[in-house]
């Protein structure tokens, strides 16, 4: 290796697409860790109050839960698209797929906006007086409710965040069809999240 | 092999930087695993200080029954944040932040970590993880009082700053996983061509392991805490009896990542000790496999015990024999380890440098916390001591003799690596001996009072208590001497010691192959390992190399 004064020089730069992957992957699994301890209280409150918690559940609305599980699943979709159609040197339809992505994340937090929205007017959020009036079963179920979908609303709020991240650097070729690991990472967190509201679709909006 | 290690122009990293930047920004802004590492060493060492200063306190206010220093509250605030910093800025992070960071990547042969910038990344989130505890202790509503345990349902109750101090643990956690997977990714993808998993050295694999526990523990920790923040912000009712939650649950989660974390603390200090137990017995490590696997089996086991914490919480008979039994698996590994240091040592030529002599001191030390581990882990003399002094000493033993005085083994085994200066070797010893005997004064006396029934956490006590806490009082301020002493002789060195040579100890393993302190790449020319790693017939081979 050339050794010269400049020090920047000299610096080379590491790359490792396996490496990245094996990265993110691992992040994923903290990722499951941390819900994984809210699935846990839910396993143990439903065993606790099963009664309670399929009374509650009654509450939901599930066809704004399917809404919102049909545009995910599609997003998760145009986001594998983009991945691909970047592989296969298609930039342009790569950042059709990816706005796409974008456009049905927003359209998922809107959903939920309104989802959330009709339960504070029905007065059911945590410490309103409705609430407490009900059984304690009840009043855990929608803690667990509000915490993990709220949790969950965060993650598509940080993957927007990441995924305008990529559109710009697709514009700007920083992520190209050779050098696309870090697309494919914000894909893997992007079915990440999806993954995990499949779980929380079932428990909290069909199980009754 | 390794021809042509030294770096031809042979500057070190503290004169070359990884950007263009010159003075404080080339250190703020800097990608190199070595000045991170040296980074992390200055801000930890700075909060053991703290915590330090916060137990020695505590110890003088402990003097005597009655008030003697603080009130009660003061001294509520004071034990916890005695925890919370040694727990989460101190013994946590340290060993691997420091010298997992600076290390790992010389041992397996590389130029960096996998992710550099991550790795500065982690520096910030620790920093500001530590800003915001500090800030919890200046805002109104005042410094937490909780134990560094937050246990509901006290922990919501209490008007201190609880969801502040905690938050800050959730964001430290943060640092920890992005360090841990940072160092498995390393691991998987650096070494260097020819070092396959038999070859790296035992240090490598104590921190692979630990970065494991890293990843698979601390989520669960954060998710913990965001529940109680919710908690107190909103009542949601998952932790809180009125609302139909269950206490219990908290202290579940809560211990499901804590006690791994004891094992994020202990692993890297056993594989410190791996590394300089060779090193100074002039032997390769007896039973090389069985410590880097039982390396594993802690990390494994450890995280299926937690519920040893709850023996008196509650908690069914059968779940409490279980985790009973899983506790005293744990100890096996444990064992395995400690068996095999004492072979290697037999017929070696050992040579009793300060690093040694402060391993010596851990066996010892460490040997007495893991045994009184086992009293307090049966279910019968758990539910005696549980919550007394003799859970604080049994704590202390593991934790501050056996991690802590691996943290002063490692500095003084790597010091003159990391910073290319030599320390002066008899104060070094005299603070070796000051310590051991401080260190049992302050802690031994400890394990009586919990026998006799002293709960911790205690402001007052009876008086028939007094001689012991006096004796440990005294042995606080030997300690706070010998700490003084340990600090001064590395700092006056640095500032006027001798140069330090390439290799003072006579070690193999690849950091000792290149200049002290190392060039800013580690290896002119990454090396090829054709050998294990603790081969002494290279020493002979290896004095052509230094200069």
């Amino acid at each position: 290796m050339n050794h010269t004064e400049n020090a920047a020089a000299v610096h080379p730069v590491h790359r490792d697409d396996v490496g990245a992957r094996m990265g993110m992957w691992l992040f994923l699994f903290t990722e499951i860790l941390l819900f994984g301890g809210m699935f846990l209280a839910y396993a143990v409150y439903r065993f606790q109050y099963p009664e309670q918690f399929k009374i509650a559940a009654m509450e939901l609305n599930t066809s704004l839960g399917t809404l919102n599980t049909v545009i995910l699943l599609t997003s998760s979709l145009t986001m594998a698209l983009s991945i691909t159609a970047l592989q296969k040197k298609n930039k342009f339809l790569s950042l059709v797929m990816l706005s796409m992505t974008i456009f049905f994340a927003f359209a998922f937090l809107i959903n939920k906006y309104f989802e959330w929205g009709a339960k504070f007017s029905h007065g059911l959020y945590p410490g309103s007086e409705e609430l407490l009036a009900k059984s304690n079963g009840e009043i855990v179920f929608f803690g667990l409710y509000y915490m993990m979908t709220g949790l969950h609303g965060l993650h598509i709020i940080i993957g927007i965040a990441i995924l305008l991240f990529m559109l710009v650097f697709i514009i700007k070729d920083k992520v190209t069809y050779d050098n696309h690991v870090k697309l494919e990472n914000s894909g893997l967190y992007w079915h990440l999240v999806d993954l995990i509201w499949i779980f929380l679709f079932p428990l909290f909006y069909l199980i009754h | 092999m390794a021809n042509g290690v030294i770096a031809e122009n042979n500057r070190s990293f503290f004169e070359e930087s990884t950007n263009r930047h010159s003075g404080i920004l080339s250190w703020l802004l800097t990608t190199d695993h070595k000045r991170i590492g040296i980074l992390y060493l200055i801000a930890i060492s700075a909060f053991f200080i703290v915590g330090a200063t916060f137990g020695i306190l505590m110890r003088l206010e402990l003097i005597a029954p009655g008030e003697t220093l603080m009130g009660p509250q003061t001294y509520n605030s004071f034990f916890t944040l005695h925890g919370v910093i040694m727990i989460f800025l101190f013994i946590v992070p340290g060993l691997p932040a420091i010298f997992g960071n600076f290390f790992l990547p010389l041992q397996i042969g590389a130029r960096d970590v996998a992710f550099p910038r991550l790795n500065l990344l982690s520096w910030y989130i620790y920093i500001l993880g530590a800003i915001l505890v500090v800030t919890s202790l200046l805002l109104p509503g005042g410094p937490v009082d909780t134990g560094w345990t937050f246990y509901i349902p006290y922990s919501v109750r209490t008007g201190t700053n609880v969801s502040l101090a905690i938050f800050a643990a959730f964001v430290l956690g943060f640092s920890s996983i992005l360090t841990g997977l940072n160092f498995v990714t390393t691991v998987h993808r650096m070494r260097a061509p020819g070092m396959d998993f038999f070859r790296m050295p035992l240090f490598v694999w104590s921190m692979y392991s630990t970065a494991w526990i890293q990843i698979i523990a601390t989520p669960v920790i954060g998710i913990t805490i965001l529940l109680v923040m919710m908690e107190r912000l909103f009542g949601i009712g998952i932790f809180d009896p009125s609302l139909g939650g269950d206490p219990i649950l908290y202290q579940h989660l809560f211990w499901i990542y804590s006690h791994p974390a004891v094992y994020i603390m202990i692993l890297p200090a056993m594989g410190i000790v791996s590394e300089i137990i060779p090193t100074f017995a002039r032997r390769t490590i007896f039973g090389y496999k069985a410590i880097a696997f039982s390396s594993l089996a802690i990390a494994f086991v450890g995280y299926l015990v937690w519920a040893h914490h709850m023996f008196t919480s509650g908690i069914s008979d059968t779940a409490r024999w279980i985790f009973s039994f899983l506790t005293f698996i744990v100890a096996l590994p444990s064992g395995v380890k400690v068996f095999n240091w004492v072979a290697t040592m037999y017929k070696g030529s050992i040579d009793p440098k300060p690093p040694f002599l402060w391993v010596m001191s851990f066996i010892v030390l460490f040997s007495i916390g893991g045994l009184t581990g086992l009293v307090v882990g049966s279910l019968a003399t758990d539910i005696h001591l549980h919550d007394t002094y003799f859970v604080v000493a049994h704590f202390h033993y593991v934790m501050f003799g056996g991690t802590g005085t691996i943290f002063f083994a490692g500095l003084y085994y790597w010091y003159p690596k990391m910073f290319g200066k030599m320390y002066n070797i008899k104060v070094a010893n005299i603070s070796v001996g000051l310590f051991f005997v401080a260190f049992n004064l302050l802690y031994f006396p400890k394990f009586i009072l919990g026998y006799q029934g002293m709960p911790r956490r205690y402001y007052d006590y009876l008086p028939e208590f007094t001689q012991l806490h006096l004796i440990s009082t005294i042995g606080s301020w030997i300690m706070g001497i010998t700490l003084i002493l340990i600090f001064a002789n590395l700092i006056y060195s640095l500032l006027k010691g001798a140069k330090a040579p390439q290799n003072p100890w006579g070690g193999v393993t690849l950091e000792w192959h290149i200049s002290s302190p190392p060039p800013l790449e580690n290896f002119h020319e990454i090396p090829y390992v054709d050998h294990e790693p603790y081969d002494f017939s290279l020493l002979e081979k290896m004095k052509n190399e230094s200069h």
